[in-house]
């Protein structure tokens, strides 16, 4: 009797506990793909990436809105949504998975952290399970960025390339995330 | 008792906690995001002969080659047409995402035309209200013809530079109904500063639509009426074009049946002389529908999104 007592008190503490997260987010992060083939190199920027982490259970989440992706040609950037990620239908893409590598404590002083993030990418309706290495940077300020390099198949996400235009887009796009995060 | 209703409420509290982890993104409440504007209701800034709620974006330059051929009921001799043609070679160019600017030469009484398009109202997907695209056209067209072989010239007349103007006014409101369907209403006015005849005004008001349908990503039907509200003219019939849009990357190929050999609004609206109703006529009563063709390139020459780093 005396024991489940303990136990209980101890679960009730818990949630208070868990209650001091530490957890980050930005409205603004900056998302930039590439595809580089010898017929062309096509880059577009997305710098309106909402991201919420929280550092105590390193619960991370993202999302993408397509149309916000700006190319340097329009037609590309026309092409891309209408053609590609048929964004009307698909306006979002987004990621749900977990930060590892760095704690909490960690966060209190100027340091980067080597840091792994598993979770499932979903870009054109399609969700595949993702794991991209990246780190996590404290500067002297205190301040929080978050930088993560990967590659994302347009094939594994159900994106049609037609044959005519398939030497202009590469298999392998290259992903780049960089966000400054804000204390929540 | 009490111990367990402790275990409970504790249980519930941590249960509440779990939901919360399940979608963090939802803490930052709703997203503001600019206004969207739909895109791609129509594959090019043209349905067949007429302007769509589409411009060329800022930055960039379209040359048009456009090219219809002869009457297809001149039958086996005339390879149905294929002998024949005229053509227009335009160029066009994106001032703004808005204004739009373009020139064009037509082989049809050797005129010049230019034009000047601004969309005062854009369709949005997100961010603002506006349910609908709202353009303006104004364009102007100058014949280069020796004046004896105007269609207005008479022996004796004084052939005034000004004679061989017109102008035309389209205003354009469109809305991209669903991904595939697009519908536009195109009514205008264009004028001649100098007829043929007495009983045809210097000014056609026309009530004019056009629509597309996407058949599949790359290709869309597309149809166009333009409807000249003025005195019955025995020669001139009403434009009705239909056709595809073929999209292949850089290019747009626009094939279609038309019964207007011209390529500018005082040509099509007005001078319309194929007829519909005599596509499988014998061709000395007169021409029926033709086959034609544009043709899109863009270019881009100035790129005003800045190179981010």
């Amino acid at each position: 009797m005396k024991n489940t007592k303990h136990v209980a008190l101890i679960l009730a503490l818990l949630p208070l506990a868990s209650q001091a997260q530490e957890r980050y987010m930005t409205r603004n992060g900056h998302i930039a793909f590439f595809s580089a083939t010898p017929m062309e190199n096509i880059e577009a920027n997305n710098h309106k990436v909402t991201s919420v982490w929280d550092a105590t259970t390193g619960a991370m989440q993202f999302a993408v809105l397509i149309k916000a992706f700006e190319f340097e040609k329009a037609l590309m950037q026309e092409h891309f949504n209408e053609n590609y990620m048929e964004s009307t239908t698909y306006p979002k893409a987004e990621f749900k998975g977990k930060l590892a590598g760095v704690n909490p404590d960690q966060l209190k002083k100027a340091g980067t952290f080597e840091v792994t993030v598993t979770g499932d990418l979903t870009i054109h309706g399609v969700t595949k399970p993702a794991t991209a290495k990246g780190k996590v940077t404290v500067d002297a300020s205190g301040a929080i960025s978050a930088a993560s390099d990967f590659i994302v198949k347009p094939e594994d996400h159900g994106i049609k390339i037609p044959g005519m235009v398939r030497k202009n887009i590469a298999e392998e796009i290259t992903v780049k995330v960089r966000l400054s995060y804000d204390k929540m | 008792m009490r111990c367990s209703l402790l275990l409970l409420a504790s249980l519930v509290m941590v249960a509440g906690v779990r939901a919360q982890d399940e979608d963090l993104l939802k803490l930052l409440g709703e997203e503001e995001t600019g206004p969207v504007y739909t895109n791609a209701a129509f594959k090019t800034t043209r349905v067949i002969n007429g302007h769509s709620v589409e411009n060329t974006a800022h930055g960039v330059l379209d040359f048009k080659i456009g090219h219809r051929f002869g009457p297809a009921n001149g039958g086996a001799r005339e390879a149905y047409g294929l002998d024949g043609a005229t053509v227009r070679l335009g160029l066009d160019y994106g001032v703004t995402d808005r204004l739009m600017i373009g020139i064009g030469r037509s082989s049809y009484q050797k005129t010049i035309d230019g034009f000047v398009k601004y969309k005062f109202l854009r369709q949005c997907d997100e961010g603002c209200g506006t349910p609908v695209t709202l353009a303006l056209v104004g364009a102007s067209s100058l014949t280069t013809l020796q004046a004896d072989q105007v269609p207005w010239f008479s022996p004796g007349r004084e052939d005034f530079f000004t004679h061989r103007l017109s102008y035309a006014w389209t205003l354009i409101v469109g809305r991209k109904l669903s991904e595939s369907v697009t519908l536009q209403l195109n009514p205008g006015v264009v004028h001649r500063n100098l007829v043929e005849r007495v009983t045809d005004g210097n000014d056609v008001f026309h009530v004019s639509g056009a629509g597309r349908v996407k058949l599949s990503k790359r290709v869309a039907f597309n149809a166009e009426y333009f409807h000249a509200l003025r005195d019955r003219q025995p020669d001139f019939r009403n434009s009705l074009s239909v056709g595809f849009d073929v999209e292949t990357g850089g290019h747009v190929f626009q094939l279609h049946f038309t019964n207007s050999a011209g390529m500018f609004e005082r040509a099509y609206i007005t001078e319309t002389t194929g007829d519909w109703a005599r596509s499988f006529d014998d061709p000395a009563k007169g021409a029926g529908f033709q086959f034609g063709f544009n043709i899109s390139r863009v270019f881009t020459v100035h790129e005003p999104r800045k190179k981010p780093v």
